[in-house]
């Protein structure tokens, strides 16, 4: 029994709670307790993160209580490499997020002038904030499935709020229909969560214990069906995902990157965790149309992405591309695609985060989204233009970035793996890297069409980023470059996860130990 | 069959082993100049040349520590770190082919970091500029010196990302940025193929390493799998080196300044398709394979095509482009043609990197003096003005065109004498292309320094300060002698065997040979059409409306115009069609499903402008007492 990941998760909570009880009128020392509350977590994962043993036991900082004793249901809690990387994730962009919003909770400015008010207070939206990171914490680290699925609703909450009531003009409508989406997903699931719990009929919600449980394939078809889709949504893959560039772009910057950054990779996380290793067999069943689905979302959001004339939107729709990636690694069974995966997840994180809140800066200079009322930036903001450049790199997977590494690896190990006789994956991965070549166009004209050319008249006034904008860039930068080129030290706590991911769908591990004999 | 290269033997200590300083110092001076900005505009461009300087004696000490052992102990491989754990390490090969490379990059490079300080004298970004440029000399290092195609591929597009950023470094202008823009799409077409072509080494060899294949690949060895991996490969090469089909970026590519132009877009980036070839050679490219005629035919084709192109430009840096297109080529087909023929092409590769780099520089001394004027009908007798830059560019000239004895005339010669032996039909089309160069760079130069003078009232033209010319002269030295020293008595083929392989008999270099004459014949030939239409007769200021073949030239053979209806207007409208079916069919369809389950699209409408949140606050709720319920059924 750990109580470090308890603390990490009422951490946030309590600063939620502190921020929320403030005196009205006093927004800055809001600003400034989220932003402490925040640091504070991520000193304490990385703590948590010192004291994991890659390739020890898998689930370590385990903590078990009893909750709803006559179900068996446990406030269980416990983190593998996987979910141990998205953590870490989690809490390195809250703070940047916290930075990032000082002013987005002020109200939307739009090109006119005039200002979109928010519904609620500056501190809510503080408050809302870390309430989120708490859930985005326990969702990684509940064990118990149920825990799992409280948690996975939960976050809708604060980010609904988030949207609806600090967003753009069409905050409700994006709002809801993210919200809407969510529910119906939530719902299967919820039921495929309690057929688990009956069928299996072992009076417990306990992954590690549900793992082989269930042994009908039919059983397994449906109940894999329903946490299937609900994760799909929520990736969101092809073609449940519609909600995402509404909601994406109608949130403040800051909550879209946790939206995009965070909570979507929930999605791509249960289908590694969940959906592969309680039914393992349905998911080798399913596995060709998922990657069929996977591989039209890699190229047909790259597609959409080209034809968009709204960055925000832009930006969401290359994370439906990037999350197609995501999902044909996690399908492709080999290790090299699956390790490749989790870690695209986490720089996926990183890389979009920059993108949308330097995309997110740009827009508060000007108050339009559209990339038609930019133009010249580069001129006038040559640093905002840098940070912007760089963050759009790592959108196109520019090697020497971190996301070269996961896409690489995604799509190699795709190519290779010999889980379904080769065709068929070795087609998907040749499709899927025609996005390296989409990828660059969708970027590079974004760029061209905002930083280059000549400064168009309203672009002429506008200032540098200021130092907190630096400090907010610079960070994600460093990690972007960093794991670029050393992406060992996450590599080598996913791996072992991820092997034992395979070995519970029972698909021979080998591949990555026999190739690597070769050099 | 060829004899087996060379095994790659570990090595730690002394300068190779810390090889890795040569990515070092241009990398952390990038770094310094990028991340301190405008605090190190006084003295930025200094720092740039220092690093390149360092990186270069680097280069240097670590060919003679080589030289330093026997011929079979060349090539030496430095771990560097684990890179993907299971996959790949990052790690260095320094051999006889990376350090041809490594010193021509540091060497050609340094040189024109210095010339960039006068260059970009008056350009209030100049430090910026060399803050890529050092950029640029890091990543193309890890390009040669990487002992693996991942990390080959890191530099490879590092490569891109800086000739990105230099082709529109005057990114105002929209001429620049959309260059800038195309080059990197363009080559991302040929990345595609090296991607593909890594998932297949990895996935038949399970290795990335040219170790690893060397141990697992028999020379000479071909099947269906590694004809298409040395086909993706040539792919990747294509989209580097402006080859046939991928060509269109270079000629744009000429927006950026002109010593760009000069160190990426002619002596060292465009030519790295060149060593991915070579570099590959032995695995998948062996002698007389599939893959390897393929290598050969594109050269061809792309020499002639590049030949053409130049004929027709009145901008002398495109001109020059076209120029740059065609010597690739010769490389290509030398490449193309096994063991024979790679020490001819890295061979031509050098001298073309000097002489070409001189003319290059020389054309933006022109420019210089020019008011930055491009067009040579708007030039005309400026040797008088400008005596060194005429007397530098004239050895270039001199050196491309293969006159006697200077540089060119051994390293292309070998390559055509070398084609016609092989593959006599190609090597032919290379002898009437070096005809053709006799014509346009002879054009070149009598537009641009001979006959009247065709310039506006305020130009001025004069000769560029010391820290330009200073390495012109000393590009020039190298395009006079660097040739013949590296090509008679085999001293390149030799030095490069234990890397690239050992042709079975060595080749001796004939002076009178018939392929050679004839070279020498049609250069005579084209130089002295030239003399006719441009030396003799006054040149037009203005562009004469031209036949149609030279229309036809002048439109780059219309690469652009096939790229636009084949590729731009069909993919303009398939994105237009998909944001369609986005917005309008799936969304249109779930908004209608939705309205549907909710009994009317009035409610649908409610939704979307008033009642949202209560309607989805009844939703959650229904949500929450749904699952209440099954958990108390569950129980009973």
């Amino acid at each position: 029994m750990s109580p470090w990941l308890p603390i990490l998760m009422a951490v946030p909570v309590v600063g939620a709670i502190v921020v929320a009880l403030l005196p009205k009128g006093s927004d800055k020392l809001a600003k400034q307790v989220a932003l402490l509350f925040s640091l504070l977590t991520l000193v304490l994962t990385g703590v948590v993160a010192a004291g994991f043993k890659p390739g020890g036991e898998r689930f370590q900082f385990k903590a078990e209580f009893d909750w709803i004793p006559s179900f068996g249901v446990k406030f269980g809690v416990g983190v593998d490499g996987v979910a141990l990387v998205l953590i870490a994730l989690s809490v390195v962009l809250v703070p940047i997020v916290v930075l990032a919003s000082w002013h987005d909770a002020d109200g939307v400015k739009t090109a006119d002038g005039t200002l979109i008010t928010p519904k609620r207070s500056v501190k809510t939206y503080f408050s809302l904030l870390l309430v989120l990171e708490t859930m985005m914490i326990g969702v990684f680290a509940a064990t118990d499935i149920f825990l799992f699925y409280v948690f996975f609703e939960a976050m809708l909450i604060p980010m609904y709020f988030m949207i609806g009531s600090y967003g753009g003009a069409q905050r409700s409508y994006a709002a809801v229909k993210f919200l809407l989406y969510s529910l119906f997903g939530g719902l299967l699931m919820l039921v495929a969560v309690i057929g688990l719990y009956y069928v299996a009929g072992k009076q417990t919600f306990m992954f590690p214990e549900l793992v082989g449980a269930i042994q009908d394939p039919a059983m397994q078809k449906w109940l894999f069906g329903g946490f299937f889709i609900a994760f799909a949504i929520k990736a969101p893959l092809w073609p449940v995902h519609t909600w995402l560039p509404d909601a994406a772009a109608q949130a403040p910057a800051g909550a879209a990157v946790l939206l995009v950054g965070v909570l979507d990779k929930v999605g791509t996380f249960g289908m590694l965790r969940f959906c592969l290793e309680l039914f393992p067999d349905a998911a080798k069943a399913f596995t060709m149309p998922i990657i069929v689905l996977a591989v039209i979302s890699i190229v047909y959001g790259a597609i959409v992405a080209i034809g968009q004339t709204d960055m925000k939107r832009l930006i969401a729709y290359t994370s439906i591309s990037h999350f197609g990636f995501i999902v044909m690694g996690v399908f492709a069974m080999s290790s090299v695609a699956q390790s490749g995966a989790a870690l695209y997840m986490v720089n996926h994180g990183f890389a979009t985060g920059a993108l949308f809140l330097a995309a997110g800066f740009l827009i508060a200079r000007r108050g339009s989204p559209f990339i038609g009322d930019y133009g010249g930036v580069q001129k006038v903001a040559p640093l905002l233009a840098g940070f912007f450049l760089v963050a759009g790199l790592a959108g196109l997977s520019l090697p020497g970035l971190s996301s070269f590494v996961s896409e690489f690896m995604v799509m190699i190990g795709t190519y290779s793996s010999q889980a379904h006789g080769s065709g068929a994956l070795t087609v998907a991965a040749i499709v899927s890297a025609v996005a390296v070549i989409l990828a660059a166009v969708y970027i590079l004209w974004m760029v061209q069409r905002t930083m280059n050319g000549p400064t168009a008249e309203p672009v002429k006034a506008f200032k540098d980023l200021n130092a907190r904008e630096v400090w907010v860039l610079a960070p994600l930068v460093a990690l972007i470059i960093g794991f670029g080129f050393f992406p060992k030290p996450l590599l080598d706590v996913i791996n072992p996860s991820v092997q034992q991911t395979l070995t519970n769908v029972q698909v021979p591990t080998s591949t990555i130990a026999e190739k690597g004999t070769g050099q | 069959m060829e004899s087996q290269i060379a095994e790659i033997v570990q090595h730690t200590g002394g300068v190779i082993g810390n090889a890795w300083l040569m990515i070092a110092f241009p990398l952390v001076g990038a770094f310094i100049l990028l991340v301190f900005n405008r605090f190190t505009d006084r003295w930025g461009h200094l720092l740039g040349v220092a690093m390149s300087l360092a990186s270069f004696v680097v280069a240097v000490l670590a060919f003679f520590e080589l030289l330093g052992f026997g011929e079979e102990e060349r090539r030496r491989a430095v771990h560097l770190y684990e890179f993907i754990p299971g996959m790949v390490d990052m790690g260095l090969l320094i051999d006889p082919l990376s350090i041809c490379f490594a010193l021509l990059i540091t060497g050609v490079g340094s040189l024109i970091h210095i010339y960039s300080i006068g260059y970009m004298a008056h350009d209030e970004h100049r430090r910026r500029f060399f803050s890529y440029l050092n950029l640029f000399v890091a990543a193309m290092l890890l390009l040669v010196l990487a002992d693996n195609y991942v990390g080959l591929f890191i530099g490879w597009e590092g490569v891109g990302l800086a000739s990105y950023l230099l082709i529109g470094f005057w990114q105002f202008k929209p001429s620049a940025a959309t260059a800038a823009k195309k080059a990197f799409v363009v080559n991302r077409v040929g990345d595609f193929g090296l991607l593909v072509g890594m998932f297949i080494i990895w996935t038949t060899f399970g290795t990335l390493t040219f170790q690893g294949l060397g141990e697992q690949i028999t020379p000479g060895q071909t099947n269906g799998t590694m004809l298409a991996i040395g086909l993706l490969l040539l792919l990747g090469a294509c989209g580097k080196s402006a080859q046939l089909p991928l060509q269109s970026w270079l000629l744009d590519a000429m927006e950026g300044p002109t010593p760009v132009s000069a160190l990426i877009h002619a002596a060292t980036m465009v030519t790295a398709g060149v060593y991915l070839v070579v570099r590959s050679g032995a695995f998948f490219f062996p002698e007389g394979s599939g893959a390897a005629l393929a290598v050969a035919i594109v050269g061809a084709a792309t020499l002639l095509a590049g030949a053409i192109i130049g004929c027709a430009k009145d901008d002398i840096k495109k001109g020059l482009a076209g120029s740059t297109m065609s010597q690739i080529g010769y490389m290509m087909l030398g490449a193309g043609l096994g063991p024979a023929g790679y020490a001819f092409a890295i061979g031509h590769l050098i001298t073309h990197g000097f002489f070409k780099a001189d003319m290059f520089l020389g054309a933006g001394s022109v420019m210089h003096g020019m008011n930055d004027e491009v067009d040579m009908r708007k030039y005309g007798g400026l040797r008088k003005y400008m005596p060194i830059t005429f007397a530098t560019f004239f050895i270039g000239y001199l050196a491309i065109i293969g006159f006697p004895l200077l540089s060119g005339y051994f390293t292309k010669d070998g390559i055509i004498e070398t084609a016609v032996h092989h593959q006599p039909v190609l090597g032919w089309l290379a002898v009437l292309g070096a005809g053709i160069t006799g014509f346009y760079m002879s054009r070149m130069i009598f537009m641009t320094f001979f006959g009247e003078k065709r310039w506006a009232d305020d130009a001025h033209p004069h000769e560029s300060p010391a820290v330009m010319t200073v390495p012109l002269m000393i590009l020039s030295l190298g395009s006079i002698v660097l040739g013949g020293y590296l090509i008679l008595s085999n001293r390149l083929l030799l030095f490069l065997a234990p890397a690239v392989g050992r042709p079975e008999a060595l080749p001796e270099f004939h002076f009178t040979s018939t392929p050679g004459l004839a070279t020498l014949a049609l250069v005579a030939v084209g130089a002295i059409i030239a003399w006719m239409k441009y030396g003799r007769v006054e040149v037009p200021s203005v562009q004469p409306r031209g036949s149609f073949l030279t229309t036809f030239a002048r439109r780059d053979l219309y690469g652009d115009a096939l790229n636009e209806s084949l590729f731009m207007r069909p993919g303009q409208w398939l994105t237009r069609i998909a944001v369609f079916f986005d917005n309008r069919g799936i969304d249109g369809l779930v908004n209608g499903l939705a309205a549907g389950i909710g009994g009317s699209s009035g409610r649908l409408r409610r939704l979307q402008t008033g009642f949202a949140r209560t309607y989805a606050l009844s939703i959650f709720i229904g949500a929450a007492l749904l699952t209440g319920a099954l958990l108390l059924v569950g129980n009973i």
